[in-house]
């Protein structure tokens, strides 16, 4: 008889697939058009080449599954509470209720939450790994999101090693409204003790770190590394325009300007990103 | 406010009565003390059934005690220390030393102003980045020197503008997180108007979070919600009903530790009596905490918000 874990990881391979192709827009057809340049491009060549633009180098976003497969060594992730799952307790209901909103959130991405945790090996070196999805009710971060990152802290503290998280996520999830922002705290706290501890943590912002997040564990890295023009910040741009009465400057809140700014330790392009991460593992674990 | 109209035609009356009374010379003390205490009675009703959004507009009232109307009359030997010793000091934030009956504290706070020319020299208590850098160079004195911490948020979010992108208010709300939840001594944490989202949060890791009875404290503020999940400004006040901001559903779900009573009417009738019950909620959670070590007021700060968050666990 198939277990719940089974049947959970069978529904999530059969998603994964099916999301993978839809969002690459190929209903049939092998051609997409690039977001940032409009530039036709070959679908498998845009696979081939992380799904960055060959022709702008535009990062396309990613789904977690996709990040963990360039990201952690082959076969050497092991998931963390995979089955915490999100409820509506208030309840909630906006335009539905927010009960309804999981669900149809999980059959569009066939994930359960907006955040996968784990352990894997990064170029051999073990680390606690953490990776957000923006498909997942835009990455808002939940009492699930804020447990299982605090978890993941916890744990990586318990084996000793680091804790690498990538970043995707517009804010706080509105509809657990005040316990969501609580897990702004309880994620910061328990970095503080992952800090006590001397690991280190590696914040990697995609497209987009916003809000919340961004005002949370996002700018707690020890190194703070960001893909190239991923929006990272925290009042959404449209509030700052409404606020300041004046249009916003170009590359405002990317990843560049805030580099600019100090905030931001270096920008990676998608493909050099594990080889940067397994540099940073062995400056900070090697004895 | 709009939902106090009733009481209008009543305080009309009362007028009335008292020019009548002195121009033709007549007591009428009786009629006036029974119409003043129909008031009374009827203001008390209204207030036992406020909406979630009425609860809001009270938080937001124009005459609402502001940190600096609150300090003198809790504390002693204010001295209001400035600047975050790197970029500026913001105005919208409040912080220095004092004595809260003899016992040296350190105070930081939000500050908004009491009329349009102060509002706009506070920002409407709207912090920048400088504002948390300064409230945590504050506290990390306090720290130091082993004096307890106590914080009063009013703010309806940190400045949405430029400098809070330029200098990563994000960065500064992030690192005042973390670094509030290992100070080794008491941080109490009183939320007087609005404890909006992550501006609020910014000082707001507290050993104990106390709420005024009217205050508010959400992830965001109705009218934003309103217009980002309902796609509707006008649904505020459901959305209001919706996010559970008020101090009893916060209390309930343990987010807040205590709320303080408000004079009737609301704590801008009377700032006395207002100041007068945060003092004594301050010195009896003050008592509490000052039997805890230092090593248990992290823990007992770090348990606190670690069992916030409801979720459920499925078991293989």
């Amino acid at each position: 008889m198939k277990s719940i874990h089974d049947w959970f990881k069978q529904k999530q391979e059969e998603k994964e697939l099916k999301t993978r192709t839809e969002k690459l827009d190929i209903p049939g057809n092998l051609w997409v058009k690039c977001f940032k340049c409009k530039a036709t491009i070959y679908s498998k060549d845009l696979e081939a080449n992380l799904k960055v633009c060959t022709k702008c180098g535009y990062h396309f976003r990613l789904t977690s599954s996709e990040r963990l497969k360039l990201t952690a060594d082959e076969d050497s992730f092991t998931e963390y509470d995979s089955l915490v799952l999100s409820k509506d307790f208030l309840p909630f209901t906006d335009t539905m209720p927010y009960a309804k909103r999981l669900e149809e959130a999980n059959k569009k991405t066939g994930l359960n939450e907006a955040i996968i945790t784990g352990e894997c090996k990064i170029g051999g070196n073990k680390t606690g790994i953490g990776i957000m999805d923006f498909s997942f009710i835009g990455g808002s971060l939940g009492s699930v999101v804020g447990e299982k990152v605090t978890r993941l802290i916890e744990r990586s503290i318990e084996e000793k090693v680091p804790v690498i998280i990538f970043n995707a996520s517009g804010g706080a999830r509105m509809q657990e409204a005040i316990m969501s922002l609580m897990q702004m705290v309880k994620t910061s706290a328990a970095l503080a003790k992952l800090k006590k501890a001397g690991l280190p943590f590696i914040s990697v912002c995609t497209d987009p770190t916003m809000a919340g997040v961004s005002a949370s564990y996002a700018m707690l890295g020890d190194i703070i590394i960001s893909e190239p023009d991923a929006l990272v910040g925290f009042a959404g741009p449209r509030v700052i325009e409404q606020t300041i009465k004046q249009k916003l400057p170009p590359g405002f809140q990317r990843a560049e300007f805030v580099l600019e700014h100090g905030f931001m330790d270096m920008i990676v392009e998608r493909k050099a990103i594990k080889d940067t991460l397994v540099k940073m593992i062995r400056f900070f674990m090697e004895k | 406010m709009e939902f106090e109209k009733p009481l209008l035609s009543l305080f009309k009356k009362v007028d009335e009565l008292k020019k009548i009374s002195k121009h033709d010379k007549i007591d009428l003390s009786q009629e006036i003390k029974a119409l003043e205490e129909r008031i009374e009675h009827q203001r008390r009703d209204i207030y036992s059934k406020l909406t979630p959004i009425q609860v809001v507009q009270i938080s937001r009232h124009v005459q609402r005690p502001t940190m600096l109307d609150l300090v003198p009359r809790i504390f002693t030997d204010f001295l209001e220390l400035h600047g975050d010793r790197n970029f500026a000091d913001d105005p919208a934030m409040v912080g220095g030393i004092a004595k809260l009956d003899g016992t040296s504290v350190v105070i930081v706070g939000q500050q908004k102003g009491n009329n349009t020319k102060e509002n706009i020299y506070r920002r409407w208590g709207m912090a920048n980045p400088e504002g948390y850098r300064k409230a945590l160079r504050l506290m990390q004195m306090a720290d130091q020197f082993n004096k307890p911490i106590i914080t009063f948020i009013d703010i309806a979010g940190a400045y949405p503008g430029i400098a809070g992108e330029e200098r990563s208010v994000a960065e500064a709300i992030a690192r005042n997180l973390r670094e509030m939840s290992s100070f080794e001594v008491p941080i109490i944490v009183v939320i007087t108007g609005e404890g909006g989202s992550g501006g609020a949060l910014g000082i707001g890791v507290g050993n104990k979070v106390l709420m005024l009875e009217f205050s508010i404290y959400s992830v965001i503020s109705p009218e934003g919600c309103a217009s980002i999940l309902f796609r509707d400004a006008t649904k505020a006040p459901f959305a209001a009903e919706e996010l559970k901001l008020t101090a009893p559903s916060l209390l309930e779900m343990k987010v807040i530790d205590e709320i303080i009573k408000e004079p009737a009417g609301g704590a801008h009738t009377n700032v006395d009596v207002t100041a007068k019950n945060i003092k004594a909620a301050l010195l009896k959670n003050l008592a509490e905490l000052s039997q805890l070590s230092k090593s248990d007021l992290v823990e007992q700060r770090y348990k606190r918000f670690r069992g916030l968050g409801i979720f459920e666990e499925l078991s293989l």
